[in-house]
This record gives C-alpha cells, sequence and structure tokens, in this order.
C-alpha cells in the first residue's frame, strides 16, 4: 500500500517536467530540421547554419551573457549588502518593508516606469530642465535601449534584488544569525564583516537555485528587453520570439535553433557561476583569515545601505510616475508637473480594459489556488514518507525556472497546437500554473516543514483520517503560510510575459501583454495598465496580511 | 586593569529584572555571578557586551581598565565571551575560526603562530583543518576558548559554559579554563547556577536578587543589594 498523498507529486511533477521536456523537444526537432506541420521533413543541421548568417547574432548572444551575468552579480551583490546591513543594523530593518511592492509588481511594469524615468524626455531630465541643462527639448541620448544593454541591466537589478532579498531573508529564518552575528562582533569584527564571514556562507547553499532563476530570467527578459533593451542588435529572446513569431514559417527552424543556443548560453552562464562561486569562496576566507580589525567595512556600511535602497526607491518612483501619468492631461517636456490632471484614460480602460483585468485576475487566482493546493498537498505527501526526501530530488520542482522561457516555450506551444489547446484560456492557465509551483512551493515549504507534528499526531490519535487533519487541523494552523503564499502565485501569474504570450498564441490577452504593446506607443494609457497590473498583486498582499491579523489576534 | 560595574541590572519595560549590581573585577580574579533560571543571567551578560534586544535595556555603567563602554558597539568593547553553545562557525574549520580571531596588525608569521599555539594548549595540534562539527563537546569548549582569548581581550565573561557537558568531562574544562584564565591575567566574570562553577574556578559569588515589587516599594525594608561571599572549594 502506498503512502496516503503520493499520488500529489507524481502529479505535481508531471505537470512540472511535462511541459519543460515537451517543450525542449518541440524545439530540438524543428532546430534539426523536422517539423512536417510546416513542410520541414529533411532533418540536419541546416537551421544552424541559418541562425549563423544572421546579422548580428554574435552581438546578440554577447549582449545577452552580459546583460545576465552583470545583472545577476549586481543584484546579488546588493541583496547581500541590504541584508547584511539592515541584520546587523537593526535600525534599518523597518527599510525591507520596501521589498514587498517591488516584488509584487510584474517586471513589466517596473521596465515600462523606468524607461520613463531615465528616457530623454523622461521624469529626471526633467527635473532638472531647463534650470539646470537649460534643455527645451528631448536630449538626443539613447537611453533606454542603449547598444551596451545598461538601461536593461538597470531594469534587471531593480526587479531582481528584491527577490534575492526575500530569499535571503528566508534562508536567514530559524538560523540563529543574532548569535552568529554576536560572536564574530565580540571577536572584533564590524557589523558587515560579521554577517559576511559569519552568516553569509552557511546561507549560500540555500540561494543557488533563486540565484540561477534570476540567471535563467536574466537570459530570457523578452519583457523587459522589449522597453529597456537595446534595438540593432536586440538580446537572444527578442530575436527568437521575433523570429518564432515571423509569417515566413522558414524562420521557425533559425528561430528553434536559436533557442536551443539559448539553452547552451545558459549552460554556460550556470557553469561560469559555479566557477564564480570557488574564487568567490576564496576571496572571503583569504579576508577573515586576516583577523579582525579591518576599517575596510566602515564606509562600506552607508553605501551598502544606500544603494539597494536607492534602486529600491527607483522602482518605486517608476511605478509612481506611472500612475502620474495615467491622470495626466496636458504634460509638455520640460515641465516636471502635468499641466493638468484628466481621468480620460480611465474612462478609456473602464470601458476596453474590464474584460483583459477580468481575464488577468481570473487566470491568476484559478492558478495560484490551484499551484497553492498542488505544493500543500505534495508537502503533505512528505509528512508521510517513512525516509526524508533528499535535496536532489526537489530541483525538478525548480526545473520551470531554470530553462530560459524563451527556449521551451515554443515548442510547448507546438504542443499545444497538436492538441488543438493552443490560444484557449485552458492552455494559458496550464503553463502558468508550470511557472507558478515552484515559487508556491517555495513559499509554502518553510512553514509546513516547520509545523510542529504533535498537532497531527494528536488529531490522528482522536481518530482523524489523513485528509481530516490535513483540511481541520493543519490547513487552519497554517492559514497565514497558506493565504501568503496564494498572493505570491497571484503576483507571478499576473506578471507572466512570455508564457502568455506562447500558449495563447497572442489571443489571450493579458494585463502584461496589453502592457508590451503600450509600453511604445501610448504613456497615459501604459500608465494605466501599469497602475492595474501593480494593483493586482498587491491587493491579493494586502489579503494575505489582513488574514495573518487575524490569525495573530486569534493566538 | 579591571572590571567595574556600577548599578548595572537589565530593564524589561522600564522595570530591572534583578536588584542593580555593584561590583569590581580585578585582573586574574573571577567572580560568579549566580542565580536561578530566569533571573537575568544570561542576560547580564548581554548587556555587558551590547547584544540585548528590545524590549531588553541595560542600565546602569561598564567600566574596563578605565573606558566606558555603554554604548559601544560589541567589536570595539573588547570583551571575550564563552557561551553556553561553543559558537563555533560550522562552514570554517578549526584553524579558520581560531584566525578569524588574531587581531589584523600581527605580521603573517606571528599569526600563524599564536593559532599553532592555541591549537596545542587545547592538545588539537593536528586538528586544525577539522570541521568544527567532528570535534567532541570538550575539544569544542577549549577552541572557543582559546578563540576568544586570541582576540585579545581585555577581560572575559563566561554564560555557563559548562552547562551542556557531562560531569566528568565539566570537571576537566573548568581546569582548563581557570588556568587559561589565569595565564591570561585578566578579569573573569562567571554567571551559573551551579555552584561548582564557582569554587573550581576559585570564584568570589555574587547573588543577584529579585527586586522588591513596586507594592513593597512603600514599605521601609532595606535595600537589598547583591551579597558577596566567599564560597570554600569543595574537595573532590
Amino acid at each position: 500500500m502506498s503512502a496516503p498523498f503520493a499520488f500529489w507529486p507524481r502529479l505535481t511533477w508531471a505537470v512540472l517536467v511535462l511541459p519543460v521536456a515537451a517543450g525542449l523537444a518541440g524545439t530540438l526537432a524543428p532546430a534539426l530540421g523536422w517539423l512536417p506541420a510546416i513542410g520541414l521533413v529533411e532533418p540536419g543541421f541546416g537551421a544552424f547554419a541559418e541562425l549563423a548568417r544572421l546579422p548580428g547574432i554574435g552581438a546578440s548572444v554577447l549582449l545577452t551573457l552580459a546583460t545576465a551575468l552583470a545583472a545577476t552579480a549586481l543584484a546579488w551583490v546588493l541583496a547581500c549588502a541590504f541584508v547584511g546591513v539592515t541584520t546587523s543594523w537593526r535600525r534599518a530593518a523597518p527599510l525591507r518593508r520596501l521589498v514587498s511592492p517591488l516584488l509584487a509588481a510584474p517586471p513589466i511594469a517596473v521596465a515600462i516606469g523606468i524607461a520613463f524615468l531615465v528616457a530623454p524626455s523622461g521624469f529626471f531630465v526633467r527635473l532638472v530642465s531647463p534650470w539646470l541643462t537649460g534643455l527645451e527639448r528631448p536630449p538626443l541620448w539613447l537611453f533606454p535601449g542603449d547598444p551596451w544593454g545598461l538601461a536593461l541591466i538597470l531594469g534587471l537589478v531593480v526587479k531582481e534584488t528584491p527577490f534575492l532579498v526575500l530569499m535571503l531573508l528566508a534562508a536567514q529564518a530559524g538560523r540563529p544569525v543574532e548569535r552568529e552575528l554576536l560572536a564574530a562582533r565580540l571577536l572584533g569584527h564590524g557589523p558587515l564583516a560579521a554577517w559576511t564571514f559569519a552568516v553569509l556562507p552557511q546561507l549560500y547553499p540555500a540561494m543557488r537555485l533563486p540565484l540561477f532563476a534570476v540567471l535563467a530570467y536574466g537570459l530570457s527578459p523578452v519583457d523587459m528587453a522589449l522597453v529597456l533593451g537595446p534595438t540593432v542588435p536586440p538580446v537572444l529572446a527578442v530575436r527568437i520570439v521575433e523570429l518564432l513569431g515571423h509569417p515566413d514559417l522558414t524562420q521557425w527552424a533559425t528561430g528553434a535553433a536559436a533557442a536551443l543556443l539559448l539553452v547552451a548560453l545558459a549552460l554556460a552562464a550556470m557553469g561560469a557561476w559555479r566557477l564564480a562561486e570557488g574564487l568567490g569562496w576564496r576571496i572571503v576566507r583569504h579576508c577573515l583569515r586576516r583577523g579582525p580589525g579591518s576599517r575596510t567595512f566602515v564606509p562600506v556600511t552607508p553605501l551598502a545601505l544606500a544603494v539597494p535602497t536607492g534602486l529600491g526607491a527607483l522602482g518605486l518612483a517608476a511605478l509612481a510616475v506611472m500612475a502620474l501619468w495615467s491622470v495626466a492631461g496636458r504634460w509638455r517636456f520640460p515641465d516636471a508637473w502635468p499641466a493638468t490632471l484628466r481621468a480620460d484614460a480611465w474612462a478609456v480602460a473602464a470601458v476596453d480594459l474590464v474584460p483583459t483585468l477580468a481575464l488577468t485576475a481570473g487566470l491568476a487566482v484559478v492558478v495560484s489556488l490551484t499551484a497553492t493546493a498542488l505544493a500543500l498537498l505534495c508537502l503533505e505527501a512528505e509528512t508521510h514518507r517513512s525516509r526524508p526526501v533528499p535535496q536532489r530530488a526537489q530541483l525538478w520542482l525548480f526545473l520551470p525556472l531554470l530553462v530560459p522561457q524563451a527556449a521551451f516555450l515554443f515548442g510547448l506551444q507546438v504542443l499545444l497546437v497538436a492538441l488543438r489547446l493552443e490560444g484557449t484560456p485552458l492552455a494559458v492557465a496550464l503553463v502558468h500554473l508550470c511557472f507558478v509551483l515552484p515559487y508556491a512551493f517555495l513559499a509554502l515549504a518553510g512553514a509546513v516543514r516547520s509545523l510542529d507534528p504533535r498537532w497531527a499526531l494528536v488529531a490522528r490519535s482522536l481518530g482523524q483520517r489523513p485528509l481530516a487533519v490535513l483540511l481541520r487541523v493543519k490547513l487552519p494552523l497554517l492559514a497565514a503560510p497558506v493565504a501568503t503564499t496564494l498572493a505570491v502565485g497571484i503576483a507571478v501569474g499576473t506578471a507572466l510575459y512570455l508564457p502568455t504570450l506562447f500558449a495563447g498564441g497572442g489571443r489571450v490577452r493579458t494585463l502584461a501583454l496589453e502592457a508590451a504593446a503600450l509600453a511604445a506607443s501610448d504613456r497615459r494609457s501604459a500608465g494605466v495598465v501599469v497602475v492595474l497590473l501593480t494593483t493586482l498583486p498587491l491587493l491579493a498582499f494586502a489579503a494575505a496580511a489582513l488574514v495573518r491579523a487575524r490569525v495573530e489576534r486569534r493566538a | 586593569m579591571s572590571l567595574i560595574l556600577e548599578r548595572s541590572t537589565v530593564l524589561l519595560d522600564g522595570a530591572p529584572l534583578f536588584d542593580p549590581l555593584d561590583l569590581e573585577v580585578r585582573a586574574g580574579a573571577t567572580v560568579a555571578v549566580m542565580g536561578p533560571s530566569g533571573a537575568g543571567k544570561s542576560s547580564l551578560l548581554l548587556a555587558l557586551v551590547g547584544g540585548l534586544r528590545p524590549p531588553l535595556q541595560a542600565a546602569g555603567t561598564v567600566q574596563l581598565d578605565g573606558r566606558v563602554l555603554d554604548g559601544l558597539p560589541p567589536e570595539r568593547r573588547r570583551l571575550g565571551v564563552l557561551f553556553q553553545e561553543p559558537m563555533l562557525f560550522p562552514h570554517l574549520s578549526v584553524r579558520d575560526n581560531l584566525a578569524f580571531a588574531v587581531p589584523r596588525r600581527l605580521k603573517r608569521a606571528e599569526r600563524r603562530a599564536r593559532i599553532r599555539e592555541a591549537l596545542a594548549l587545547a592538545e588539537l595540534g593536528d586538528f586544525g583543518d577539522r570541521r568544527p562539527a567532528t570535534l567532541s563537546g570538550g575539544q569544542a569548549a577549549r577552541v572557543a576558548l582559546l578563540r576568544a582569548l586570541l582576540a585579545e581581550p581585555r577581560a572575559l565573561l563566561l554564560d555557563e559554559p559548562f552547562a551542556k557537558l557531562d560531569v566528568p568531562l565539566r570537571r576537566r574544562v573548568r581546569a582548563f579554563v581557570s588556568a587559561m584564565v589565569a595565564k591570561a591575567g585578566i578579569p573573569c566574570l562567571l554567571v551559573t547556577h551551579d555552584v561548582e562553577d564557582a569554587s573550581d574556578l576559585d570564584a568570589r559569588v555574587l547573588r543577584l536578587t529579585a527586586p522588591q515589587p513596586p507594592s513593597a516599594a512603600g514599605q521601609a525594608t532595606p535595600r537589598a543589594r547583591a551579597s558577596a561571599s566567599s564560597v570554600s572549594r569543595i574537595p573532590g
């Protein structure tokens, strides 16, 4: 007889692994010249030769690697600095509240906001014009969209640093961090040094997966790259989407080959990161062997707090300015404030965007409920196993986050077309589930695993069956983390751009898709969409906070 | 050289956990602060090193070699501490745990010599590359003490460092600590509820006394003070 709930981990495995595996296979086949549906029946490496002939492909590859690695490394350093300072200097801890709204905001919303802040006609230039710069019309520099991808790196760092901060804080929770810090400081190390030497190396193993997820996203940030990235040539993922969306079907094979190239780049980037880990650990060890008494960290500490906080503030300002745009009337260039305020864009949205909003919210809620239920059932199955689940066996949970999206979504689309599902909300929901589940698992695992096992034992000894124990004892005890998990799921689902584009065939229009479409054209409508995109997850987090407050009052 | 506490106590929401403490520990001497569980012994120690967290708050003045320590961050107090757990960093080898404490101003050769000497003193000469998790309780306690002393503290504080060791081991580790404290020649303050800790370390004993309840404050009771008494060595 199998253990209770053993079915659910298998179903979850299927939900997570099958789409990725099928997607990769469905990408591999056309790349190697096999996709009978469009007349490709001669296997060969022609598509790769075609790919190599694309103009600027080398630049795209370099740009992709450079932006992904630079953004991940920067976000990591900033996240460490922020967590290090706010842990060892408790007065700075309230700054951590900056993290949640940025975490909730979808990348496309952050990207649009940042683009407007830093653009030649953007808010920052307006603030200092014309009284300081003398500019009466926008300057002609190319930013965002600079050929080095600096604006894209900025956007990625603003969006990914809060995620890494959250992951570091989660890894820190439940560890005797305060004691360890005190022990290191009593030996003479300053606050930031104490955290870096005594705490960080112990957290790192738990951070590797989140870091690789950030790296994988950075390699395939189509939504952010469309708004902030360079155009000639763009990053590889954008070119993949262009090739695969091309009316000329022969381009599909080239696109599939490019998608495989992206997988290779991901493997190379992760390999490079592993090598850098070794180097980083050597440097840390070398520094700590030199003993306490360095003043190096003294000037660094304010900087370590100021830079990540400043970037967080930049992200929030970006969202706020978009909210302002959504109600702006006349707002000519050098003015820092709109001449008139009006609700036109909102009036239009109230008519046009309601179905989009309903679809986005409905999808996000249904997918998040499913993902949370599956995560809970998987974790429940864990408690009924006779042996603990080995760490490595959980790697597959994060598979959809570790493979660059652009690399397998096309294959998945081919599969969905074959199943006659492509372009339906059901297909979009299934694909969303595969991206939301890992985050639901991340959000819920700690709370479920640290729940006192005696609760269940007591209930079982009173004659309750496992399912009743789960629903009537554990679920109420876990109400707060379950509510947070639901909110995380809604935030992740709302933000998904590329999966929606591919699974929906562009016909299932969610807010993220509308935002990308409006980003370049109409700032007022873009402002409305950005506000809606950010509000939806924030409402979910607010609801979760209410649940948590209720639970705490009960306790 | 001495460690001086003047009217030191720990406040919880403004109310003292124990009667304010006045004491002086001279170089080479050991004072044991005793009291039952929950009397605030560990909190007193955290107050001395600057590690109290709200809602707990330190009150009174602490001086070390004429310097006032109040308000200084832990790394500038020059206090060596041994907690109940050895607090060896699990991600560092025994040698790196020791190297972590040797002041940076020392030359490389001198640093190495001190670490070697510390390993030899702990009778762990060959254990430098081991992980702390592979050490026995007694070995870990010795490494933790030597690590604290390598940072060249001006005083040593002990928070029931023997509580987690079994009885025969406790004796041996106490003797080791006693020898090291004598060698370092610095003031040593011990908090414990075990009277043998105090006697084995030749300590003068102070007892923490509960503060008078506010309702009794109006009565003319003499203010309870921490009482000092000598404890004779218990044979064995």
